[in-house]
């Protein structure tokens, strides 16, 4: 018996002995970069959003694999100067309630110190106060809506990719000025909804174009054979979807089925890349939009998103895009400053130009916006595509100052100061 | 010492110690204002017979008025909480003189009715933000002293506010009006028989639930600083179901038990399995109708009675009555 416990406790002691080594080695290695002191020995960065949803496709996984290659990028390109970073990830479920309790337990709990992607307004708008109360950064890259950086702004947070403003003024102006005159809205009965009609019927008017009506869809819709009658028997030359997601691509499916397309052109108001991969070509073809990023845009473009698509099997969209972008803007933000608090993380990100694949030369605004430019796009015929995920033309590159709302018209008291 | 009063005196301990044991306190307050609604569901289902579905109108309308009566008119914490408790209970009296009018599956359609238009209400209205909802709303300094931006203040505050709730209920249950309550749900021509107003008592049950659900929204509402769709979606209506039921319909303590399960489930499974939560929590709700009607606490105090007492000749039923009336 007391063989037995000697033995034990000397073979536990040799077994110790190598770990204690190796704990050795590793406080060595950890004192060594001291340049960038960090809260909690590491910079942790959350990616909240829809992983199972509607705006998966969009985000989603998608957005994860983004951040992940931004961190394994900044670790590359630093290498031994680098610190420690973690990501951690979670579904939001597109609900606010759900967003903001996880953000505040990533902040609480297990110091995260910045959360990115947040598709959907609500997630959004429910995240960034609390993060604002804790000193810590939001990025959205996923939500579209603009009081994101108007009323809602805080000094801390970034809207990255795009708004509704952008996408009504480059799709509603570049429609009007290549014939499209004459519009009918289909619109989704909300907020949201509401908002983006006025922001097109404004663009479209101050171009000349004249809007003949619109119509309001319950949200959410799956039949809209009623509303899009209406829209046929209105006679104009472009019927503007303002809503989103599963209504958009409903409308879309119906209106082809009905025949209004081709005879009469839809605008898709919020339409991303994977819209046009789920509903194919068929259903799609020369339709307007607009976004922030096309994977086939040049040379620079196409080499990152090889590299998204060889992991992910699917070309990024432009919000995957910006998630990377705008993670490894702030790796190198947190370096410049050599700290992770987030004024001072902020201010860095602020100072310092984005020039990477996603944007040239663009700079955050004090309300936190991107200035950035878009891309006007018209959807291939199925017989122009020659490659998978082959789909645009890029008719028009919006420049940066005509895509963004202007300062002066924002309700963001951060700009007015 | 009754059991229920052990169970009171357990309840009270694992409150006030829970903090302390490393739990997050906002997946604690999140519990307690699910077991305050739970109950307050309790209440008319389990004594009284009546299956509301669409109790998540008053929580949510709760959540919205307070939310904006904290944000925009700048109340103090207490006040905020008291006008949308009030809103519920007025809206339970509308709601309720409508339904009382049917019975069963009838009057569980019309709640759930009334509580779509309202949600659609919700949805339209300016006030509320539609889809992205009322965020951001101040937490505030409670009767002017007590600071609730500090988690542990406000979770006592919310246990103190759960406990004021569980304790009306108990109450409730327990008054000669408990009794009428249990006796419409047990034969209700025979209460009418009887000589009471059925229709009456009835009202004031649902418009009880109705106050107490919207307490416990309005409390949600503080506690994330936010009041969404979400609250106000028929799904909550449907949760809070699942919550009662799980924990044991007609008992006591039963809805907090389910609360806390349904809640810790929806909280531990969300970033492993995403939407799944909604097909685990159904296939949970079949379990739990097919395997143990009774609910958790139902089936353990059945297995109590078992052990110890074994009433012979009564069944679990008369037993549950008897045992509530103890």
């Amino acid at each position: 018996m007391k063989h037995k416990l000697m033995f034990a406790l000397v073979s536990a002691a040799l077994m110790s002995l190598p770990a204690g080594v190796a704990l050795a080695q590793q406080k060595k290695a950890d004192a060594k970069p001291a340049a960038v002191k960090l809260s909690d020995g590491m910079v942790k960065i959350g990616i909240l959003t829809d992983l199972s949803g509607t705006y998966s496709d969009l985000a989603g996984s998608g957005s994860v694999l983004a951040a992940k290659m931004a961190i394994e990028d900044f670790q590359a390109q630093e290498k031994d100067r680098a610190f420690k970073i973690e990501l951690v990830t979670a579904d939001h479920q597109n609900k606010g309630d759900v967003a903001s309790n996880r953000a505040r337990e990533w902040f609480e709990r297990d110091q995260v110190d910045m959360i990115g992607d947040l598709v959907t307004t609500s997630t959004a708008l429910a995240v960034m106060p609390v993060a604002k109360q804790m000193n810590r950064i939001t990025i959205v890259s996923g939500a579209a809506s603009t009081p994101i950086t108007g009323k809602n702004c805080t000094d801390l947070n970034v809207h990255y990719v795009y708004d509704t403003y952008a996408l009504a003024v480059g799709t509603g102006k570049a429609v009007v000025k290549q014939g499209g005159d004459t519009w009918f809205f289909l619109t989704a009965d909300y907020a949201f909804g509401h908002a983006l009609e006025k922001d097109t019927t404004e663009v479209v008017i101050a171009n000349g174009g004249k809007v003949l009506g619109s119509v309001r869809h319950p949200f959410p819709g799956t039949d809209f054979s009623s509303f899009l009658l209406k829209a046929q028997a209105s006679g104009a030359k472009v019927i503007g979807l303002a809503n989103a997601g599963a209504d958009t691509q409903n409308a879309i499916k119906q209106a082809a089925e009905f025949g209004i397309t081709p005879k009469q052109s839809l605008a898709g108001l919020l339409m991303f890349i994977s819209d046009i991969h789920s509903l194919g070509l068929k259903a799609t073809q020369g339709m307007y939009l607009t976004e922030g990023f096309y994977w086939d845009f040049n040379d620079e473009t196409r080499a990152w998103s090889k590299r998204f698509f060889e992991k992910h099997k699917r070309m990024p969209t432009m919000v995957q895009a910006g998630v990377y972008s705008s993670t490894l803007h702030y790796l190198k933000a947190v370096k410049a400053a050599g700290t992770d608090e987030a004024k001072a993380v902020m201010k860095k990100m602020k100072e310092t130009p984005v020039n990477d694949f996603f944007a040239k030369n663009a700079k955050i605004r004090d309300d936190g916006r991107l200035v950035h430019d878009f891309y006007l796009l018209q959807v291939k015929k199925p017989q122009e595509s020659k490659s998978p995920w082959d789909y645009y033309h890029v008719r028009q590159v919006i420049k940066a100052e005509d895509a963004v709302m202007p300062g002066a018209k924002t309700e963001c008291p951060l700009l007015k100061m | 010492m009754s059991r229920t009063a052990l169970g009171f005196i357990l309840l009270i301990i694992a409150g006030v110690v829970a903090p302390w044991l490393n739990i997050y306190p906002t997946f604690l307050m999140k519990g307690w204002c699910f077991a305050l609604f739970a109950c307050a569901f309790n209440l008319l289902l389990g004594y009284t017979g009546l299956l509301s579905f669409g109790h998540a109108a008053f929580f949510g309308a709760a959540s919205y008025i307070t939310g904006h009566a904290l944000k925009v008119w700048g109340l103090p914490p207490e006040i905020g909480l008291l006008a949308g408790t009030v809103f519920a209970g007025v809206l339970g009296y509308l709601f309720g003189s409508l339904a009382i009018r049917r019975a069963g599956i009838y009057f569980a359609m019309i709640t759930l009715a009334l509580a779509q238009m309202l949600y659609f209400v919700w949805l339209q209205m300016k006030f509320t933000g539609g889809e992205d909802g009322l965020q951001g709303v101040p937490r505030g300094m409670m009767f002017g002293v007590i600071d609730l931006t500090n988690n542990v203040n406000l979770y006592y505050v919310v246990f103190a506010i759960f406990l004021f709730g569980f304790f009306m209920i108990y109450r409730t249950i327990h008054s000669p009006f408990g009794q009428v309550l249990k006796s419409i749900r047990e034969n209700e021509p025979r209460s009418i028989s009887l000589g009471y107003d059925v229709a009456k008592y009835k009202l004031l049950a649902f418009v009880i639930s109705a106050t107490l659900s919207g307490l416990a929204g309005a409390t949600k509402t503080v506690v994330f600083q936010l009041a969404s769709l979400t609250d106000a979606h028929w799904h909550m209506s449907g949760e809070v179901v699942l919550m009662t039921l799980l924990g044991g319909m007609g008992t006591v303590f039963g809805p907090v038990v389910g609360a806390f399960v349904i809640v810790t489930l929806q909280n531990e499974l969300a970033d492993k399995v995403g939407s799944w939560v909604q097909v685990i929590m159904g296939f949970i709700f079949v379990i739990c109708v097919l395997a143990f009607r009774r609910g958790i606490v139902g089936e353990l105090m059945a297995l109590f009675r078992n052990l110890y007492q074994r009433p012979v000749g009564l069944s679990a039923r008369q037993a549950d009555v008897k045992d509530t009336k103890a």
